[in-house]
C-alpha cells in the first residue's frame, strides 16, 4: 500500500463543499503535482491532510502508513513525518524564529520534556541556513513578522529543512516569487529529495507549471472543482502550459460526458481522464 | 505525586504553596485601632513624629469611605487582619545568619542560587519585616543606602524625614493612608549624586502567615545623575482566608538621573493586592516602572510619573495574566506638569478561564506643558469565551501643542497560529504558551533574566490545560 491512500475525501467549510470526493495515493521517493484554477481546492487538500481545525471532512478517509490519518491531531501529524510550507504563512508576534525551530525540531525528534541541547540544536540550523543561503539574521526575528514575500517562503523550506519530513505539501510555494527565487527555493526541495535518497515525497500544490521544470515530477494530477480529473506523467504539464486551465477545461467538460456515458477512463490526446 | 509539608498542605494545587511552621516573637492581635498602632510605634522604637503620623493617618484611614469605583473592595474585613508580625528580633546582614527555616522557604523559590548568579544586594521580607540585607561593600563605600525601610528610620533618619509622605501623602487615598498607619519593612534605597549602580538591587517579599497584613513602605531617592534599577519579586503560599497586600512606593527621582522599578507579583490567589506606586520625575529625569502581575484575588495598582519639570520622561511597562476568580486591573498614570516632557505606556492583559484583565489609566497634560508627547499602547489577549478585558483610558489634555496617541487591541488567540505551530509538531498547549509568551514578549525583554526566565515559567503553570 502506498504511505499516503487518499479515499473519496469531501471537504467543506460550513456550507460550502469545497472537495467532492478526492482519490489519489503517493509514496516517498516520488515527486507529485497537484495543479488546477484557483478555487479547484487544491489547497484546501494540502491543509486538510496536515489537519487544519477550519476545515471539516465530511466523507472519505485518509491512511498514513496505514493509520488513520484524519483522526490524529495535526501536532502529531507533524510528529510522524508530514510536513506542510504554507502559502501564507502566519506571523507569530513575539517568538524568535531560534526558539519556535529549536521547539519544533525538538517535538519531531522525540524530545519529551526538555529541548534539543542549544548546541546540537545551533550547530543543525546552521548547517541547514547555509546551504539553502538564508539571511542567518533571520534566526533572531520574530516568526514571519514583517518577512517579505520570499523571506516567508525561505523560512519554511528552512522548518522543511530541519524537521526532515517523510511527506510534504508544498502549498503554492512559487507564488508570489520572482523566476530566481522560485530556482533557488526548488533547488532546496529538490536537494532535500535527493538527499533523501528515497525517503521523503513531495506533494507540490501549484497554479503554474515553472516550479516544476525545476522539481520534475514523476506524477501530475489536475484538480478541478473538487475533484481529480486528470491524473498522468510530466507530459500534462506541457499540455497545460500550451493549453492552459481553459483549454483543459473544454476538453473536461466534452470528455466527461463521454466518461459518463462510455467507461471509467479515456485517452484524449496525451492525457488519460480518470473518473474518480 | 502529591508533595506534602509538615503541616499537611497539598502543595500540588500551587507550586510554591509551601509555608513554615510560625515562629513568631512579637504577634500582634487582629484588627486596627489607636492601641495597635501605638504598639507598632513602640515596638519598633519609632520617634514620635513617626508615631504621631502613624496616628494621624489611622484616624483618616477611619474616616476615609473605601473607594466605589473599580472593583468591588467590600468583602475585605479590615478588623481580621493581623497589621504586623515580627520574623526575629533584629534584621540579618549575612547570608548565614538567616535562620534555617528561612532559608529553607528562600531554598525553595530559587534564592541562594540567583544570589550566587548576580545578585549584589537582597532585601528579602520574610513575614512583616525584613530579615536580611545584603549590600556590596562597594556601594557603601559610594554612598548608597539599601536597608530595609525600618532601619533606614533608625540610622538616617534626616533623609528619612526629609523625603517620608511627599509623594504619597497619607490623605492622598483611603488605602494609603492605612499604609502610613501601620507599614512595616519595605526597602529604602537612597542614590547619591552621579552614583550609578549598575547590577539591580532587588528583594523577594512573601507573605507567610494567614491573614499577615502586608504593608511595605518603599522609597527611592535618586540624587542628580545617578541611577539604579530596583527589582522586587513575589510569590506566596495558599490560604482559603482573605489576605491584604497594601504597599506604598515613593520615587524620587532629580535633575538627569534615571530610576527603574521592576515588579513580578504573584501574590496567592486569595490575596488583594493594592498598591500606591509613585514616582516625582524632575528635569531631565527618567522613570522606568516595569510590572508584572499573575497572582492575587484582585490586584489594583496604576503606577504613576508625575513629571514636574522640563524634559521628564516616564515609562510604564505592565503585564497582567487572570485566570478564574481573579480580576487584574492594572494600569498607570502619566502627569504631564512641564513642557517638554514624554511618557509611554504600554499594557498587555491575559485572561482565561473567567479571569477579567485590563487596563485603566490616566494622562494628563497640564496647561504649559508645551511639546510634550504620550503615547500609549493597551493590547489584550482573551484566552477563552469566558473571560474578559477592560480598558479604561481616561485623558484630561489641557494644552494644545502636544502630541499624544493611543492604541487599542483587544485579540484572540488564532486558529491559524495554533495550527501553524501544531503543523510543526509543537503540542496545542506548548503552542498556546509560545504564542502567549510571544505576546508579552516586549515587557519580559525589560526583565533581568532570572526574572523573565520566572515570569515564563509562572505563565506555563498558569496555561497549564488551556488546551482541551
Amino acid at each position: 500500500m502506498a504511505d499516503l491512500v487518499i479515499r473519496d475525501l469531501h471537504v467543506q467549510v460550513e456550507e460550502k463543499v469545497i472537495l467532492k470526493g478526492v482519490n489519489l495515493e503517493f509514496s516517498r521517493g516520488e515527486i507529485h503535482a497537484v495543479m488546477g484554477p484557483n478555487g479547484s481546492g487544491k489547497s484546501t487538500l494540502a491543509n486538510v491532510l496536515m489537519g487544519n481545525p477550519f476545515y471539516q471532512v465530511t466523507r472519505g478517509d485518509v491512511l498514513y502508513e496505514g493509520a488513520d490519518l484524519l483522526a490524529m491531531a495535526p501536532d502529531e501529524r507533524a510528529r510522524k513525518g508530514l510536513f506542510i510550507a504554507f502559502q501564507y504563512p502566519v506571523s507569530i508576534p513575539g517568538v524568535t524564529m531560534a526558539s519556535f525551530l529549536r521547539t519544533a525540531v525538538s517535538a519531531r525528534r522525540g524530545y519529551e520534556h526538555e529541548l534539543m541541547p542549544v548546541a546540537e540544536f545551533q550547530k543543525l540550523l546552521m548547517a541547514k541556513i547555509e546551504t539553502l543561503k538564508i539571511d542567518p539574521t533571520i534566526v533572531g526575528r520574530y516568526v514571519n513578522e514583517g518577512f517579505s514575500g520570499g523571506e516567508k517562503k525561505r523560512a519554511e523550506i528552512l522548518q522543511m529543512a530541519l524537521l526532515e519530513p517523510k511527506i510534504a505539501f508544498m502549498d503554492e510555494t512559487d507564488s508570489g516569487l520572482d523566476i530566481d527565487s522560485v530556482k533557488v527555493v526548488a533547488d532546496g526541495i529538490k536537494r532535500m529529495y535527493d538527499d533523501a535518497n528515497g525517503g521523503m515525497g513531495v506533494l507540490v500544490i501549484t497554479h503554474y507549471s515553472r516550479i516544476l521544470q525545476f522539481l520534475k515530477p514523476d506524477h501530475i494530477h489536475i484538480i478541478y472543482d473538487g475533484r481529480i480529473v486528470v491524473s498522468g506523467g510530466p507530459e500534462l504539464a506541457e499540455e497545460l502550459e500550451e493549453h492552459g486551465y481553459e483549454g483543459i477545461r473544454q476538453q473536461f467538460d466534452v470528455i466527461a460526458a463521454e466518461v459518463r456515458e462510455e467507461g471509467a477512463v479515456r485517452r484524449a490526446g496525451k492525457v488519460f481522464w480518470v473518473v474518480h | 505525586m502529591a508533595i506534602t509539608n509538615p503541616l499537611g498542605i497539598d502543595l500540588d494545587t500551587y507550586k510554591y504553596g509551601f509555608h513554615d511552621p510560625e515562629n513568631y516573637v512579637f504577634r500582634a492581635r487582629k484588627g486596627l485601632s489607636r492601641e495597635v498602632v501605638q504598639e507598632i510605634s513602640h515596638m519598633k522604637g519609632e520617634p514620635d513624629w513617626m508615631r504621631a503620623l502613624r496616628l494621624y493617618s489611622l484616624e483618616h484611614f477611619q474616616h476615609r469611605p473605601t473607594p466605589k469605583w473599580g472593583a468591588n473592595l467590600d468583602q475585605i474585613d479590615f478588623n481580621d487582619i493581623y497589621y504586623y508580625l515580627k520574623p526575629s528580633e533584629r534584621s540579618e546582614r549575612s547570608w548565614e545568619e538567616v535562620p534555617e527555616d528561612i532559608k529553607r522557604t528562600f531554598d525553595r523559590l530559587g534564592i541562594p542560587e540567583a544570589e550566587k548568579k548576580f545578585l549584589a544586594g537582597v532585601g528579602a521580607q520574610y513575614e512583616s519585616e525584613s530579615v536580611y540585607h545584603n549590600l556590596k561593600e562597594e556601594w557603601e563605600k559610594l554612598g548608597v543606602i539599601f536597608l530595609d525601610t525600618d532601619t533606614a528610620l533608625k540610622k538616617h533618619p534626616d533623609i528619612f524625614r526629609e523625603y517620608y509622605g511627599t509623594v504619597v501623602p497619607p490623605e492622598d487615598n483611603k488605602l494609603a493612608a492605612l499604609n502610613t498607619a501601620v507599614w512595616s519593612g519595605g526597602s529604602f534605597v537612597y542614590v547619591p549624586e552621579g552614583v550609578k549602580v549598575d547590577i539591580p538591587l532587588q528583594a523577594y517579599f512573601r507573605i507567610n502567615a494567614e491573614k499577615a497584613g502586608q504593608f511595605e513602605r518603599t522609597m527611592i531617592i535618586c540624587e542628580p545623575g545617578s541611577y539604579v534599577h530596583y527589582v522586587e519579586g513575589c510569590t506566596a503560599p495558599v490560604y482559603t482566608t482573605d489576605s491584604l497586600h497594601s504597599a506604598v512606593v515613593e520615587i524620587i527621582v532629580k535633575e538627569g538621573a534615571r530610576c527603574r522599578y521592576t515588579t513580578i507579583q504573584n501574590w496567592s490567589k486569595n490575596v488583594y493586592n493594592l498598591v500606591t506606586k509613585r514616582a516625582v520625575a524632575y528635569r531631565d529625569a527618567t522613570m522606568e516602572w516595569v510590572d508584572g502581575n499573575l497572582g492575587s484575588k484582585l490586584t489594583m495598582k496604576y503606577p504613576s510619573v508625575y513629571m514636574v519639570e522640563p524634559g521628564a520622561k516616564a515609562e510604564i511597562l505592565s503585564v497582567a495574566f487572570a485566570g478564574a476568580g481573579q480580576h487584574q486591573d492594572p494600569g498607570g498614570k502619566v502627569i504631564h506638569a512641564a513642557p517638554h516632557t514624554q511618557s509611554s505606556v504600554v499594557s498587555k492583559s491575559i485572561s482565561k478561564d473567567g479571569g477579567r484583565a485590563g487596563y485603566r489609566g490616566l494622562v494628563k497634560v497640564y496647561p504649559g506643558a508645551v511639546g510634550s508627547k504620550c503615547a500609549v499602547r493597551c493590547d489584550a489577549l482573551i484566552l477563552d469565551d469566558k473571560s474578559r478585558s477592560d480598558t479604561y483610558p481616561s485623558m484630561e489634555i489641557d494644552e494644545q501643542d502636544v502630541s499624544i496617541t493611543h492604541e487599542a487591541t483587544v485579540s484572540k488567540v488564532s486558529d491559524e497560529q495554533l495550527f501553524y505551530l501544531m503543523s510543526r509538531a509543537i503540542k496545542g498547549d506548548e503552542a498556546m504558551n509560545m504564542i502567549v509568551r510571544g505576546f508579552i514578549e516586549p515587557i519580559v525583554k525589560e526583565l533581568p533574566l532570572e526574572y523573565a526566565v520566572e515570569l515564563n515559567r509562572l505563565i506555563a503553570l498558569e496555561m497549564e490545560g488551556s488546551v482541551g
